[in-house]
């Protein structure tokens, strides 16, 4: 056992660590809430360059895939630096349309890897989301409704999120690409990919927030001393280290089981989902509060970070759905 | 990265399940916190000592398999998996020997250790004093040198299960002039039926003898039981509760195993929650549940029950990556006080949820004839209360984790 990400990984790490802290994200944020998506396009391309959306896909069709650790370690950098867009989305398509082949998968996962082509994904079921992340900035939006999947015609009116990064627009219409008893199957294995790559973007979401509240409380004074050096202070950020450090080897874990196809492989990504989640949303609380007052305005950038929380805490998965899949036998819930 | 396990781990793992399935009691030794129950437990000591199970991990000359930290985890998992008794030894195993080990000497090693592991002589720690508890550097017992050894004197306290154990050990001010409270102070090990010791066991909060006060009245202690240098025992003791906080005290397998009984609590108590007259308002519910039937009458319940499950996966996983760097040449500093922490709570967390799972015949002590499940969960929650106390206050804990790991200025406690 070496449970631990080899050097090959953390090189991989290193390296979209470096492109993302030199592309000034938050204001590719900004512009991405306004629904100007040219910056964050010309951001894809690059991380399409790096290797991130061919992960997903297959190497038949043109991808590296499927490498759920290195996703994993990819989206923690992606949360890490507040990369808007259809990310998990795009990810998790081609991760369906991967495991239903045909022509549609020869048609879009070459793209999807190349970063020529955004997509997103929604699918329609009970407790799910009835819409589609920035349907709006997406080449293709996929949406799996029972045993069918549809490349949709158009979309609703885009709805603001709580985060201003996210714009969520219903899916209208559309041709069905697919149909069977297959597509439930590849469905279910999209959600869990998607479900992971959410959880690993909530662990560096939540860990950039704890090192920007660190950094703040370490500069700022009063009476007279660092408000860091206050043990109710200390406290809450140790609680938020606690919660972050122990959500990471779920979210590995659940990385190799996805890798090894595990049967289990639901259930670790659902242990993962909400632990990931429900500690990179107690980080943004934690960040709020010892911000201060300055925490709770949109013109401090540490706001995009802290504003992301709660919206990764309910998609691809609630707190509530991902904790009835760790106990139920099947690990599907 | 992987999780997996080679051949010889996995033999090593059916060889002790195996044994453990075989000798293990049917019905739960009666609490070690009582006389009967601690010399049953000192018995099982014995048991697991016969058959080198007591101390895998060390050395096979002093009765261990020379197992690595891996394997000694793989035990731990199998160890509470088949519901075997808590270890009577563990202070001396888990605290005294990582010492010996690291500062003792090989007659120290030759003379203590294969007693230690056989239940023979069980050891006590020494570390608290009535004004010395979180602030331990403050202590103010006493070495003074004398010919051929040191004799002791102060006042001990919180010393768990010195009410019955043999030996204890802990840390002396034997230079009172030293600039700094830390130094000057050694590490000694001493008899508690020696002259001039007097214990006076202090009743827990469920009133059974789990720690006790010593006495100590110009108590001699020979030469040959300092640990490491004289003056060195601050440094020395910090290596000891290094370990106590982070892997060796409280091993994931007792988390896994308690998760699981948790487990088929919530099952066996949600079956009876589906008899026919409440089936219908159950089907009527969010319809969010588990699908196979059972638990999903109350939610609040179940997400409790899935947090602890998680948990405990976490703990199991989080050790298995400390394990791997330090098989990998890393070492275990301030990380260990993360462990700490995290399992404290998880333990009361998991306790509380099987105590509400229970409801009213919850509050039933362990000594209650009708206890669920022979008292263990009362037992259990009793101990886990504790957990947040000992080896470090959880507080103090916090404190090392946002001065060493998040690099916050030290302030005022």
């Amino acid at each position: 056992m070496r449970f631990l990400l080899d050097d090959e990984q953390r090189e991989f790490a290193r390296a979209l660590d470096g492109l993302l802290g030199s592309a000034g994200t938050p204001g590719v944020v900004r512009s991405w809430a306004c629904g100007d998506h040219g910056p964050g396009r010309a951001l894809w391309g690059r991380l399409a360059q790096a290797g991130v959306f061919a992960l997903a896909v297959p190497e038949e069709h043109e991808g590296l895939g499927p490498l759920p650790v290195e996703l994993a370690v990819a989206f923690d950098e992606l949360g890490r630096h507040a990369v808007p867009g259809p990310l998990v989305e795009t990810v998790a398509a081609g991760a369906l349309l991967g495991r239903l082949g045909g022509d549609t998968a020869r048609a879009w996962l070459p793209q999807l890897a190349s970063g020529k082509a955004v997509a997103s994904l929604c699918v329609l079921a009970p407790g799910g989301s009835p819409y589609a992340l920035d349907a709006d900035a997406a080449d293709a939006v996929f949406v799996v409704d029972g045993d069918t999947v549809r490349l949709a015609r158009s979309h609703g009116p885009v709805q603001p999120s709580a985060d201003p990064a996210r714009r969520l627009a219903r899916p209208l219409g559309g041709v069905v690409l697919t149909q069977g008893p297959a597509v439930e199957v590849a469905a279910a294995h999209a959600a869990d990919v998607a479900a992971l790559a959410t959880a690993a973007q909530a662990l560096g979401l939540g860990r950039a927030l704890l090192e920007r509240t660190v950094e703040y409380v370490r500069l700022r004074t009063q009476f007279g001393v660092a408000v860091g050096s206050f043990q109710a202070v200390k406290h809450r950020l140790a609680d938020t280290l606690i919660a972050l450090e122990f959500a990471q080897p779920l979210v590995h874990a659940a990385a190799l089981a996805l890798a090894a196809d595990d049967p289990a492989a639901g259930r670790e990504v659902a242990a993962a989902k909400v632990s990931a989640c429900e500690a990179a949303y107690g980080a943004a609380r934690t960040a709020l509060q010892l911000h201060g007052a300055v925490g709770y305005t949109d013109e401090l950038d540490v706001s995009l970070w802290i504003r992301k929380a709660r919206p990764l805490r309910t998609a691809w998965g609630t707190p509530t759905a991902c904790r009835a899949r760790v106990l139920a036998p099947d690990g599907r819930g | 990265m992987d999780l997996d396990f080679t051949a010889a781990e996995d033999a090593f793992r059916a060889e002790a399940r195996d044994w453990l399935a075989s000798h293990v009691p049917s019905v739960p030794l009666p609490s070690l916190e009582t006389a009967a129950g601690f010399a049953a437990h000192r018995e099982w000591e014995r048991t697991l000592f016969a058959d080198r199970w007591s101390v895998v991990s060390w050395p096979g000359e002093f009765g261990g398999r020379g197992a690595s930290l891996l394997e000694w985890l793989i035990f731990e998992e199998e160890y509470y998996r088949a519901g075997a008794p808590g270890r009577v030894s563990q202070n001396g195993i888990n605290l005294l020997a990582p010492t010996l080990f690291e500062h003792g000497t090989d007659e120290q090693r030759a003379r203590i250790l294969p007693p230690m592991a056989s239940g023979e002589v069980i050891w006590a720690q020494a570390w608290s004093e009535p004004e010395a508890g979180s602030d331990l550097a403050s202590l103010r017992s006493t070495a003074v040198r004398t010919e051929g050894g040191w004799r002791i004197g102060g006042q001990k306290t919180w010393s768990s299960r010195a009410a019955f154990a043999d030996r204890a050990f802990g840390l002396f001010r034997s230079d009172p002039d030293a600039d700094r409270p830390h130094r000057g102070l050694t590490y000694l090990m001493f008899p508690l039926d020696a002259d001039g010791v007097t214990v006076r066991p202090i009743g827990r909060l469920d009133g059974k003898p789990a720690f006790a006060e010593l006495f100590l009245d110009d108590v001699f202690v020979p030469d040959e039981d300092v640990v490491g240098e004289p003056g060195q025992g601050w440094r020395i003791a910090m290596s000891t509760t290094g370990n106590e906080r982070g892997l060796t005290l409280r091993s994931p397998g007792r988390f896994i195993a308690a998760a699981d009984r948790l487990t088929a609590l919530w099952h066996s108590t949600a079956d009876l929650a589906h008899a026919p007259e409440t089936a219908h308002a159950v089907d009527s519910g969010s319809g969010s549940g588990s699908g196979s039937g059972s638990g999903s009458h109350d939610t609040a319940l179940r997400d409790r029950v899935a947090d602890a499950v998680i948990g405990a996966r976490a703990y199991r996983l989080f050790t298995y990556a400390h394990a791997s760097r330090i098989a990998a040449g890393g070492s275990i500093g301030a990380e260990s006080s993360l462990n700490k922490v995290f399992w404290s709570e998880l333990d009361i967390a998991l306790h509380e949820t099987a105590l509400d799972l229970l409801g009213p015949c919850g509050e039933l002590s362990d000594e209650a004839t009708e206890a669920p499940a022979h008292g263990s969960w009362a037992e259990g929650h009793t101990f886990s209360l504790a957990g947040p106390i000992y080896a470090g206050t959880n507080e103090i804990q916090r404190d090392i984790i946002a001065e060493r790991l998040l690099g916050l200025p030290k302030g005022r406690r």
